[in-house]
């Protein structure tokens, strides 16, 4: 009924330049948001333009969007992981055990990324290598790896990180420059290149869009799903390292209820959640999205969980703003 | 097909009773009745959940915000209960449920009319949620001595050897039962999940059946924030935290296939009890506390691991009496 006007429109002649599409994209929408709300945060406390409060703001989220990287392209390949917050309990712990041990900074470290990729290669094995859906999976895995946590600590906690382990999470790598979000400046340009300039991530577009068509090309999806399972658990372990060093502390809890805002920072920065679609680029913002959002709310001390309406709101409207102004101009046009 | 249908719950009973064997040979006070209807009656919130979460999951859906939409009514019950103690206790009951089914009709607009992905709007709407019962309680919890007797005093109840809240269960459950296999709108549930452009054809609007899946999801939360509330005798903002994972494993363990269009209203409950029953025997075996996560986390697991092979066993099986059919 309200198709028929469509077919009538005529065909353009030739494809928008560049520039518009550049400037009609997700990416640009987030960036505008980002802009209106650095510009609302710096109006509203004389405490937010600061170039050390700007620094202290990042620290909140790079952990977390440092996994949303991984995550993102796992997304992408039409899978999730819910288990990344609890592979942080799980690496953080074995961290904490080692350090018992009297094992130093670098081999911490080691092992808290190890024990990343052991989880991660554990949800690829049951994902790809037995072909169970993740999203139940990755629920059964995120009880297993923290429940393992919880098993070893029940409500202690470790303590007593060496000084020099601390410098991963809390250290500065030039004045106001931490090493948290130096680390997470790299990692996203890896991961840019990683997606949008490899043969193995158009594998992971082509996985998204149609799993069949993709196997037919030649794609070996399995093995694909199965790195980026592995891709996770390794940003999962290094945000394990950052986070661990930053508290000084282990406690099975940590992190605890992560995995939901890290979907919903990649579900923010335009990767849709039906895979085949997104970019690196929309993450990145995203993630300083919600970051300036949940920084800018504390100045003005609101507490944590009324900011978690904020996100929940700012998660739909974003995803319903495109589709109800789509309905208008349908409407217009006919 | 409904000769498999059935040897899947026969497993899982034979799972049960092989559970409750294990545990009796060491404890066989776990096996009286009476500690069987405790065991029965703790999970009765569990069942209905997961049989609302069952609807939900079956037309290709997810519902992350149930929990939430449990802890949101179960505090607005609550204060209610405080504000006003002569307040009915059945009244309350309906106005949570009412409560319930219109912010399970939200996620169900959301996703019907706008044909937003269900895993974003109640992911969304699970903070939403819990961030509304912190801004309408202030933080503050109710507790027992702020409500009435009559407000506690009702699912705790003994009728005819069950406890209320078990009974609400069971009629719960029965009610399931005839909405799946008597009514148009049960079999719609599974005819948008098995294909729904068929369903198209068929007639049927899959977001209309989407919505009341969420409608109906919504209202079962709603029930059981006032039966989670009396039953605790108290209402904070975190009540049900994460349950929203466990009501979804029950469904797993239970059969429901999360691509939807399989699942049984035996097979929920069975998910259910299954859960229960190993979250129960837990203490009484001298299993640490902190270690039922790993448990529960290892159980799911195993249950997916068997369920898909379930499953792909099932397509076979059809083939076969298909093609068998055919000769004949």
């Amino acid at each position: 009924m309200t198709q028929i006007p469509h077919i009538s429109r005529a065909i353009p002649d030739r494809l928008e330049s560049p520039l518009a599409t550049a400037l009609k994209s997700w990416e640009m929408l987030l960036i505008v948001v980002a802009i209106a709300i650095f510009i609302a945060n710096s109006l509203a406390s004389p405490y937010f333009l600061n170039p050390w409060s700007l620094s202290d703001a990042t620290f909140n989220f790079t952990e977390k969007a440092i996994i949303a990287l991984a995550m993102a392209m796992v997304i992408i390949s039409g899978e999730i992981d819910l288990s990344v917050a609890s592979i942080i309990a799980l690496a953080s712990t074995a961290m904490g055990f080692a350090l018992q041990f009297g094992a130093d900074a670098p081999t911490l470290a080691a092992i808290g990324i190890l024990v990343g990729i052991a989880c991660g290669a554990f949800n690829g094995l049951l994902v790809s290598g037995l072909g169970l859906p993740s999203i139940v999976v990755t629920i059964g895995t995120m009880s297993l790896f923290r429940g393992i946590s919880y098993i070893v600590l029940g409500d202690q906690a470790f303590r007593g990180y060496p000084r020099d382990f601390a410098w991963f999470g809390q250290g500065y790598v030039w004045w106001v420059v931490s090493f948290e979000i130096v680390l997470f400046l790299a990692l996203a340009i890896v991961f840019y290149v990683l997606l949008h300039r490899t043969n193995f991530g158009r594998a992971v577009f082509a996985i998204g869009n149609n799993p069949l068509a993709a196997q037919f090309s030649g794609i070996r999806i399995r093995r694909v799903k199965f790195v980026l399972f592995v891709l996770t658990g390794l940003t999962a372990g290094i945000a394990s390292v950052l986070l661990t060093a930053r508290l000084g502390s282990t406690r099975p809890s940590i992190a605890s209820g992560w995995e939901l805002e890290i979907v919903t920072m990649v579900v923010l920065g335009g990767v849709s959640i039906l895979g085949g679609s997104g970019s690196i680029a929309g993450v990145v913002i995203a993630a300083f999205i919600m970051g300036l959002v949940t920084f800018g709310l504390g100045l003005l001390n609101v507490p944590g969980i009324v900011m978690s309406i904020f996100v929940g709101v700012m998660l739909i409207v974003v995803i319903a703003l495109p589709v109800v102004a789509r309905r208008l101009r349908e409407r217009r046009a006919v | 097909m409904s000769i498999v249908l059935k040897h899947r719950e026969m497993i899982l009973v034979a799972a049960i009773g092989l559970l409750l064997a294990l545990i009796s040979m060491r404890f066989p006070a776990f096996l009286e009745p009476r500690n069987l209807v405790r065991v029965f009656d703790d999970t009765s919130i569990l069942a209905m959940l997961a049989l609302g979460q069952m609807l939900v999951i079956l037309t290709r859906c997810i519902d992350l915000s149930m929990a939430a939409n449990l802890a949101l009514c179960g505090m607005v019950v609550a204060m209610l209960n405080a504000a006003f103690p002569g307040v009915p206790v059945p009244a309350l009951i309906a106005g949570g449920m009412v409560l319930g089914a219109s912010l399970g009709a939200l996620n169900g607009v959301l996703v019907w009319k706008l044909n937003m992905p269900s895993i974003v709007v109640t992911l969304g709407t699970m903070t939403i949620f819990r961030g509304s019962i912190f801004l309408l309680s202030g933080g503050q919890w109710v507790n027992a001595h702020q409500m009435d007797d009559a407000f506690k005093a009702l699912p705790r109840t003994v009728a005819l050897g069950l406890p209320v809240s078990s009974w609400i269960a069971v009629a719960v459950i029965g009610l399931f039962l005839i909405l799946m296999s008597r009514a148009p709108l049960g079999r719609a549930f599974y005819a948008v999940g098995v294909n729904p452009t068929a369903s198209v054809y068929a007639g049927i609007n899959v977001g209309r059946t989407r919505f009341f899946a969420f409608t109906v999801a919504g209202m079962v939360a709603g029930l059981a924030g006032y039966l989670w509330v009396a039953r605790y005798a108290v209402a904070y903002v975190d009540i049900a935290g994460g349950f929203e994972l466990q009501i979804i494993a029950a469904c797993v363990i239970g059969g429901v296939s999360i691509a939807g269009g399989i699942g049984t209203v035996p097979g929920a409950v069975l998910g259910a009890l299954f859960l229960g029953v190993v979250n129960n025997a837990l203490p009484v075996i001298n299993v640490s506390p902190f270690a039922q996560m790993a448990i529960s986390g290892a159980v799911i697991t195993v249950a997916v691991i068997f369920n898909a092979r379930n499953e792909r066993k099932k397509g076979r099986i059809i083939l076969k009496r298909a093609q068998g059919e055919g000769a004949a």
